[in-house]
């Protein structure tokens, strides 16, 4: 079965280096996995409706597209831009709004751009907590790129050895894991529920 | 088929005049409403419950459903919904009761958990334990209502020995219950497991979750040995705002929608018309999207309409409630054939096999009911019973 590998970017320029780099971690991905496909969702398109469903409490249209191959999805790779110190208010909303458990088990890898390396520990002080929160299973090598790190190029440039080794862990992470639909919200607090006999006896 | 409609009783600002209605102005528009409900023939008025500002509902709806009933004839009175989290069962028992006595049996209430966290601590309850809270409280009531010497020891209130609720319910009939939820489905498979209504308040949200909850609901309400699946009682809310022509609706519900405390500046009013079974439009336009809630509920028992919320005036709100009068008419003509077989366990039943029609309104619930509508012309004999 092919695995399906959704890629989260919060870039809002166009050309923008967190697409880039998300690109280069969805192909570096999909070579280690084999058969697997991508998924690449823009969050700047879903900006208007992510402010709807903050005010509204549910997703329309393309964002509630997103939201559920997220959801369901073998592995997610997240990519954001540093802003003030840490991911994006867009990319937060994003992962704000995902149904409760939509996250659980499910690989993740994370990764940033800014203009200078100083921001690279946004991945462990900022990204890294977030996902561990939501129950995701964060890949242990993050991937943070600075401005300087485009000016290098080939496979000995040190961009590009932490993404093979992400992917690399990602793939891994993803062989592990069980296959097959995952259930939703509804589906875990059924199974939870138990008969009404349990829920009198408290 | 019932038709009617629910209220929240908010105090809003209406945004087109920048004028605040006072508590008092908006209470009596309620009751205002209510008589107007009845006059135009729709079968149901029901009240929230609230505790906070900016809501003038009752903190204990029988309060203002003994005076409505004091000013109505027909029209039956609801609760959207009595908290059953944090008020004591005990006294919902008591007060219900003496309603539907004061009431003629012309009433019922709807369950929910209430959604205003810091109503519970209010309470001296904690929300985390909503599901655990109606639960109890609930087999507490279910109990009171139907026996006279309880024995009872739970974990959120003070035992009780050999109590008796007080007043007894009418004829010994409990009033019939409708537990609402939104997506928990504990509260679908309480419904179902007491043989009660059940009620989706869909109105803010898209209609996928109600049909989960709804199905869940008929196949547990089979599953206990209530009926068939078909024939479980739900109920649906609803939300309108009508003109002749549905240019008109739009224009004059548009300042209202886009600071209305619930989507305000958020979806544009198209959008959120697209998702969410609010019906702004033409009389033909909202009978049509009213008659397509049962692609996904199937056939229900009870459609509630919200009409007064958002800062509309009294005179609005009046008007509106005249032009669904024409809505539900047409509404009725569609609805679909009655059930054949009876439902033996639904209380109803056997309050009808006593007791005459005119007095006991809370036989309406099933209307479709076969088993009901021979003694819609019997009325004479269980009078005197």
């Amino acid at each position: 079965m092919t695995r399906k590998v959704v890629v989260v970017s919060a870039g809002l320029s166009d050309p923008s280096s967190t697409r880039l780099l998300a690109d280069l971690l969805a192909d570096a991905s999909v070579a280690a996995l084999g058969d697997a496909e991508t998924q690449v969702i823009e969050l700047r398109p879903l900006a208007h409706a992510l402010a709807d469903q903050l005010l509204t409490g549910f997703a329309t249209g393309e964002l509630a597209e997103a939201e559920d191959a997220v959801a369901q999805a073998d592995a997610v790779i997240a990519v954001t831009p540093v802003f003030s110190a840490s991911y994006s208010g867009l990319f937060k909303t994003f992962f704000d709004v995902l149904e409760p458990g939509a996250l659980d088990g499910t690989p993740v890898l994370v990764a940033a751009t800014a203009g200078t390396a100083r921001h690279s520990l946004v991945l462990e002080h900022a990204l890294r907590p977030l996902f561990s929160h939501l129950h995701a299973v964060v890949v242990p090598t993050g991937v943070f790129a600075a401005s300087e790190d485009w000016g290098t190029s080939g496979a000995a440039a040190p961009l590009a050895r932490r993404v093979e080794r992400a992917a690399a862990e990602l793939a891994a992470l993803v062989a592990a894991r069980p296959r097959g639909p995952k259930p939703d919200q509804f589906d875990r607090d059924l199974a939870a529920m138990g008969d009404f006999e349990r829920l009198l006896n408290g | 088929m019932e038709y009617g409609i629910f209220t929240v009783g908010d105090v809003t600002t209406d945004p087109t005049t920048g004028r605040t209605p006072t508590e008092h102005e908006r209470i009596k528009a309620t009751v205002a409403i209510a008589e107007k409900a009845e006059e135009v023939g729709l079968d149901v008025f029901a009240t929230g419950e609230h505790h906070n500002p900016p809501f003038a509902a009752p903190a204990n709806p029988p309060v203002l459903l003994a005076h409505i009933a004091a000013k109505t004839e027909r029209i039956k009175l609801s609760t959207s919904t009595t908290l059953i989290t944090t008020n004591d069962p005990v006294r919902i028992a008591e007060d219900y009761a003496y309603l539907q006595h004061l009431a003629d049996g012309r009433m019922d209430l709807m369950l929910g958990r209430g959604n205003t966290g810091p109503v519970y601590p209010w309470f001296g309850k904690d929300i985390r334990d909503g599901i655990a809270l109606a639960i109890e409280n609930y087999a507490l009531l279910h109990r009171l209502w139907r026996e006279e010497d309880v024995d009872w020891q739970g974990k959120f209130r003070t035992p009780l020995q050999g109590f008796t609720s007080t007043p007894r319910p009418l004829d010994g009939t409990p009033p019939f219950v409708w537990h609402g939820s939104i997506r928990s489905p504990e509260i679908a498979e309480q419904a179902a497991y007491y043989g009660d209504g059940f009620f989706s308040n869909h109105i803010f949200w898209p209609p996928e979750h109600t049909a989960r909850m709804i199905a869940l609901y008929r196949a547990r309400f089979e599953h206990y040995g209530h009926g068939k699946a078909e024939d479980a009682i739900v109920g649906l809310g609803g939300q309108v705002y009508l003109a002749r022509n549905s240019q008109d609706a739009i224009r004059e519900f548009r300042p209202y929608f886009d600071v209305a405390p619930v989507y305000g500046h958020g979806p544009s009013l198209e959008e959120y018309m697209a998702s969410t079974p609010l019906s702004v439009g033409s009389p033909d336009q909202v009978i049509e999207k009213t008659l397509g809630f049962r692609e996904y509920a199937g056939d229900y028992r009870r459609q509630l309409f919200l009409v007064d919320h958002s800062g509309l005036p009294l005179s609005t709100v009046l008007h509106q409630l005249d032009l669904l009068g024409e809505v539900v008419a047409e509404l009725r003509k569609h609805e679909p054939t009655p059930v054949v077989e009876p439902v033996e366990t639904h209380p109803v039943v056997e309050l009808v096999e006593t007791k005459p029609v005119e007095t006991h309104p809370v036989v309406e619930p099933v209307e479709t009911h076969p088993v009901v509508e021979p003694v819609e012309t019997q009325p004479v004999e269980g009078a005197s019973a």
